[in-house]
């Protein structure tokens, strides 16, 4: 029959969806106002900072409104010869406002970076620019500096006049734009940066597979142990986690140093020579003790939920089916933990990937991450453009990991507990 | 063919998890070879104990299980070559089930086609052919149940622990895998030791029923004995429906004694358990076993009167009191004879004494 009316309704006549929407549409709303806060809470701490993060990262406008009358004049330039009387004059007319408005240091700063050297012209130019004549600004302009005779100068300019730029980026991965546009590498000496990403990598895939090794048995003797044991294994498991990150690695820094602890130790039982204590921080070996313990948690609790799950029976059959301990471990139980270790591992490398504490305290030179360097630009350099950059690059790494784990173990097989 | 009579043999075998409490107390039972044996108690009783240490998950605390005359105890599980079917089936759940059937086969380095034809077969025998590539969580109750059944006979052991297997399972599933069972058990004759606190499973499937209670073997013997001739009034109690009349013996003579119960009348019972006169004991009689208005003659004749009629279609199940039993159950055929039962009415109910078995004081 309802193919003939085409619609199903209910008793009253009315259409049966319309009926149900209606009846629906309280629920609705009140799910919706129960959420709407946390929604506002996401969209305000994490939406819109990122969002100007990116905005940061990319942003190229200062320098493009600084000199509105001389990009526009700038267009009609092929960029191979010095740029024409209409260019020189225009820019001289918006340097003369910011000078005017204080605001052509900024613009030596900025052009600066693009290419070294305009500092001291656009020194120059603002004092000899008072006793200007009107007219021919080229020839009086290219006589304050011979610098403003070369063209690489106009060319620099004219590279800052798109308002969004990709230049921080290719600086986070040791690259740039050379003068003809071509995109290179940075100097050998000064790659830096791509040594503190794979630095980050290497650190935070040996932390995860060390958090693996020893979070494995644990977890095992956790689920597995009776309630009265168990439980004080869970206590000294969570412990940690309800001690300061500071307080932690500043204990890990009483330990490991030279004349710490765990030196004195290796002494007393002559491990090692008192005048040849080997150095265990402000290097990798820091970072990677002090890591290890203070991710463990992340690796246990994912692994110790999961395991909760798996039927003691399951290696009993497995045994009864003639299967030795380890066959029936490798074949039965260890499959059925997979998804408490995909879990733990992507926690525990994305946790890794973004550390900060940790490695600025006790990693030195030698054991610091991309996040450290993070902190460094905004802290320091006050290069907080290219801190975003950074910032962003670790969070696609992070969401391109992310993407490769779905596509070999799956999301749906995650069990966060 | 010579069957070999203790093939599993449990002798003097303690166990305790505690050191404090014998959750098994001197267990000495055999198994004969190709018999279907059923472990059935309570819970708590120590059956499951029992099985687990046959299937080598629990060391007797004292004692030695034997298999075909080799003591066993220190064999690990998976040298035991003893198939298993778990409580909760304990199929893997991220194998299909051929995977899972082949499991035992695998390691035990068979040859593909072999275990191909081996997984066949198993699988035609719970007619489940066709459903190889079907992960166990896609099977219903009954089928995984039956995987776990083919499973444990898959790779031809000698003898299969089942423990609870039905347990899971609802009334009428579990009443056609009960039949379903012991016909395997016949068609292929594998010894089977079953666990449960089922007594109309183990009626129906077994040889033979240890009836275990507080970690002893209360009665061992074959279902229509443990039924008809309980030992002591837990196995009464435990096994079937019982009525039962406390009291003292007063007159011991042979093959009756009489009973004085504590309202003073005397009653004539067979005496199991005890041995002379003043003996305190329970009398235990089946419902079906008393009759009412009866032709035939028979040595114990009471009035009783009707307290309650509960009609169950093809008998009718009535509540008298009874000598002082006030829960004197009467289970009476439904046929025109019997239609003046009614609330309040006093009827004649007659036993012969060989069926009022005098057993220990509960």
């Amino acid at each position: 029959m309802s193919s003939e009316t085409g619609k199903i309704l209910t008793t009253d006549g009315i259409p049966l969806e319309v009926s149900l929407k209606k009846a629906e549409r309280k629920n609705k709303i009140k799910a919706f106002l129960l959420v709407a806060p946390l929604l506002l809470f996401l969209l305000i701490t994490y939406i819109f900072p990122i969002g100007d993060m990116l905005m940061r990262s990319v942003d190229d406008k200062m320098v493009t409104e600084m000199l509105p009358k001389t990009y526009k004049s700038m267009e009609k330039w092929d960029g191979k010869e010095l740029p024409p009387e209409e260019v020189f004059e225009s820019f001289y007319l918006d340097f003369q406002k910011l000078v005017e408005e204080k605001r052509d240091g900024k613009l030596s700063t900025q052009l600066n970076y693009t290419k070294n050297g305009f500092k001291s012209i656009l020194k120059k130019l603002r004092r000899k620019a008072k006793n200007f004549e009107e007219g021919n600004y080229k020839e009086q302009i290219m006589a304050v500096h011979q610098r403003w005779a070369d063209v690489e100068y106009w060319r620099a300019i004219q590279r800052r006049a798109p308002a969004y730029t990709s230049q921080k980026y290719l600086k986070g991965i040791d690259m740039y734009k050379n003068e003809e546009g071509n995109i290179v590498n940075v100097e050998e000496d000064r790659r830096i940066h791509r040594i503190l990403w794979l630095r980050t990598l290497e650190i935070a895939f040996f932390v995860t597979l060390l958090c693996f090794l020893m979070a494995y048995p644990i977890a095992h003797l956790l689920a597995t142990l009776p309630m009265k044991y168990s439980n004080l294994l869970m206590i000294c498991v969570l412990l940690p986690f309800w001690t300061s990150l500071l307080v932690r690695t500043a204990s890990w820094m009483i330990l490991l140093q030279q004349q710490g602890v765990v030196n004195d130790f290796f002494v007393m039982i002559g491990l090692v020579a008192d005048d040849n204590r080997p150095e265990m921080m402000f290097n990798k070996t820091g970072t990677y003790v002090a890591m290890t313990q203070i991710l463990l948690p992340f690796m246990v609790l994912p692994l110790y939920s999961v395991m909760k799950t798996i039927s003691p029976s399951l290696m009993r059959a497995g045994k009864s089916l003639g299967g030795t301990p380890f066959i029936a471990f490798w074949k039965v139980y260890f499959p059925l933990t997979i998804p408490g270790i995909g879990a733990g591992c992507l926690l525990v490398f994305i946790l890794a990937i973004g550390y900060y504490i940790t490695p600025a305290l006790v990693g030195g030179a030698s054991g610091t991450l991309i996040s450290n360097q993070i902190a460094y630009h905004m802290k320091s350099t006050l290069d907080w453009s290219f801190a975003s950059a950074m910032g962003l690059m670790l969070l696609a790494g992070v969401l391109a990991i992310y993407w490769v784990y779905n596509k070999l173990v799956g999301v749906d097989n995650i069990k966060l507990g | 063919m010579s069957k070999n009579l203790d093939f599993v043999k449990f002798d003097k075998v303690d166990k305790s998890y505690d050191g404090k409490v014998l959750v098994v107390k001197d267990l000495n039972l055999d198994i004969a070879e190709g018999e279907f044996i059923t472990m059935l108690g309570p819970s708590g009783s120590g059956k499951t104990t029992c099985l687990m240490m046959l299937a080598g998950f629990e060391t007797p605390t004292n004692g030695e299980i034997y298999l075909d005359k080799n003591p066993i105890s220190n064999i690990p599980p998976h040298k035991r070559g003893i198939g298993m079917v778990f409580q909760n089936y304990a199929l893997f759940p991220h194998m299909t089930v051929y995977e899972n059937l082949a499991f035992p086969l695998k390691v035990r380095k068979f040859q593909k086609d072999e275990i191909d034809k081996k997984v066949d077969k198993a699988l035609s025998m719970v007619s489940l052919s066709g459903f190889e590539h079907r992960m166990p969580g896609q099977l219903s109750g009954g089928q995984q149940q039956r995987v776990a059944v083919a499973r444990s006979l898959v790779f031809d052991p000698q003898l299969v622990l089942m423990d609870e297997p039905l347990g899971a399972l609802d009334k009428n599933l579990r009443e056609s895998m009960q039949y379903e069972i012991k016909h395997i058990h016949e068609s292929i004759g594998v010894t089977v030791v079953y666990v449960t606190h089922d007594q109309s499973e183990a009626l129906t499937m077994s040889n033979r029923i240890a009836v275990f209670n507080d970690g002893k073997v209360q009665q061992l013997s074959s279902p229509d004995k443990l039924y008809e001739e309980p030992v002591n009034s837990f196995v009464a109690e435990f096994i079937g429906e019982n009525n039962t009349f406390a009291g003292q013996v007063t007159n011991m003579s042979g093959k009756a004694c009489k009973v004085k119960l504590n309202d003073g009348t005397e009653i004539v019972a067979n005496p199991i358990s005890v041995k002379s006169n003043g003996d305190k004991t329970t009398v235990s009689l089946r419902p079906e076993r008393a009759l009412i208005n009866t032709k035939e003659k028979m040595d114990n004749n009471f009035k009783g009167k009707i307290e309650e009629v509960i009609y169950h279609g093809d008998h009718t199940r009535v509540r008298l009191d009874l000598l002082g039993n006030k829960e004197f159950i009467l289970k009476v055929p439904n046929s025109s004879a019997n239609m003046d039962i009614k609330m309040g009415n006093q009827i004649n109910v007659s036993w012969n004494s060989h069926d009022a078995r005098a057993l220990d004081p509960k």
